[in-house]
């Protein structure tokens, strides 16, 4: 860890903190309401704004999940901080297809 | 009170073993105490390092029933209620023999951490005035006391976990080197507890502050390296 990964992981999680709790709250709303998949679906396809939203939300857990991947493979692990770094870009490119594939099923589907 | 101690004491190097030594116990006895009477009554071959006795040279820290302490202001009567005690070289160094390690690892990441004053003036310059109250002053006193007797580096798990790790001990003494206002190294100090190994590496585990027998607090230090060296990098001070 440097200080350009610790100010990344930093921002992104101060970035998560209303994010999960928005996230939470929908999840909270959409059940109490009984929605089902597709009221949900509805009201998502074709929006900018929820597009954005989970969007940007895997982008920074992309983000602060694999820096903190690559810390724990750095002390835990035999990898050293490029074979580790290597391993954490990977982690996160794949959080980020997982994350904006769902994103884009959720919303252009 | 009992009449003798149970003390098991590591002999050998890196790889060793305890060996269990009955020690008369004594009023107002410490664990340097113990260690020098097995050295001198028992096993002369028993290898240990101190020099002032009172806990101001940094010389005699161990592990004491599984906790690094300075041995010679720490009581028996505080570490050894049953009677029995566990004595052994600090962890997180490479040990010479018995008790002695090589504090070699821990000196040298002081110097890679800036932990070395840099003036700013000759001997030709006045000298300066310094209030005692100002908020870098007592920023800069509050871990001023540091002895380098090891404890807090050995008692780190991230030192454990991270050979790269400069540790508590030289990370304090790079924030009070911060806040001295005669210093000049800044620049290349907050760079180079910026990178790899440096004060982002922490975890706020709070061992070192804990067990710290100054009572200072490396980890606010750390912390506050941390605030500094992101506002530095933010301001294109320092390099990421």
């Amino acid at each position: 860890m440097n200080v350009r990964l610790y100010l990344w992981q930093r921002a992104t999680a101060a970035l998560m903190a209303p994010l999960v709790l928005i996230h939470i709250a929908v999840i909270f709303y959409a059940t109490r309401q009984g929605m089902t998949a597709a009221d949900i679906l509805s009201r998502t396809h074709g929006s900018i704004a929820w597009a954005s939203y989970y969007g940007l939300f895997v982008a920074a857990v992309s983000i602060h999940a694999a820096i903190g991947v690559r810390n724990i493979l750095t002390e835990w692990s035999p990898l050293r901080d490029r074979r580790a770094g290597q391993f954490a870009v990977a982690f996160g490119l794949l959080l980020a297809a997982l994350g904006l594939r769902a994103v884009f099923a959720v919303v252009l589907s | 009170m009992l009449a003798e101690l149970s003390v098991s004491l590591w002999r050998g190097a890196q790889q060793g073993r305890y060996e269990t030594y009955s020690v008369p116990q004594r009023e107002s006895q410490t664990v340097l105490d113990v260690v020098t009477f097995v050295q001198r009554h028992i096993d002369p071959t028993l290898s240990y390092r101190f020099a002032c006795r009172v806990g101001v040279c940094g010389s005699c820290a161990m592990t004491v029933n599984g906790k690094p302490r300075w041995t010679c202001r720490t009581h028996v009567a505080k570490v050894a209620g049953s009677g029995r005690i566990e004595i052994g070289p600090l962890e997180n160094l490479p040990v010479i023999k018995d008790l002695a390690t090589d504090m070699q690892p821990f000196f040298e990441k002081w110097q890679q951490a800036k932990g070395v004053f840099a003036p700013s003036k000759t001997r030709h310059d006045g000298i300066e005035q310094i209030r005692p109250d100002s908020p870098v002053r007592v920023a800069a006193d509050a871990a001023i006391e540091c002895i380098n007797c090891g404890v807090c580096y050995a008692a780190c798990d991230t030192v454990r976990w991270n050979a790269d790790y400069l540790g508590p001990a030289a990370l304090t003494r790079a924030w009070t080197l911060v806040n001295d206002e005669r210093d000049a190294g800044n620049a290349a100090r907050l760079q180079a507890v910026s990178e790899t190994g440096g004060c982002h590496a922490c975890h706020s585990h709070q061992s070192c502050q804990e067990l710290c027998p100054q009572a200072l607090n490396p980890t606010a230090a750390i912390a506050a390296l941390k605030r500094r060296t992101a506002a530095a990098y933010l301001k294109r001070e320092i390099k990421g």
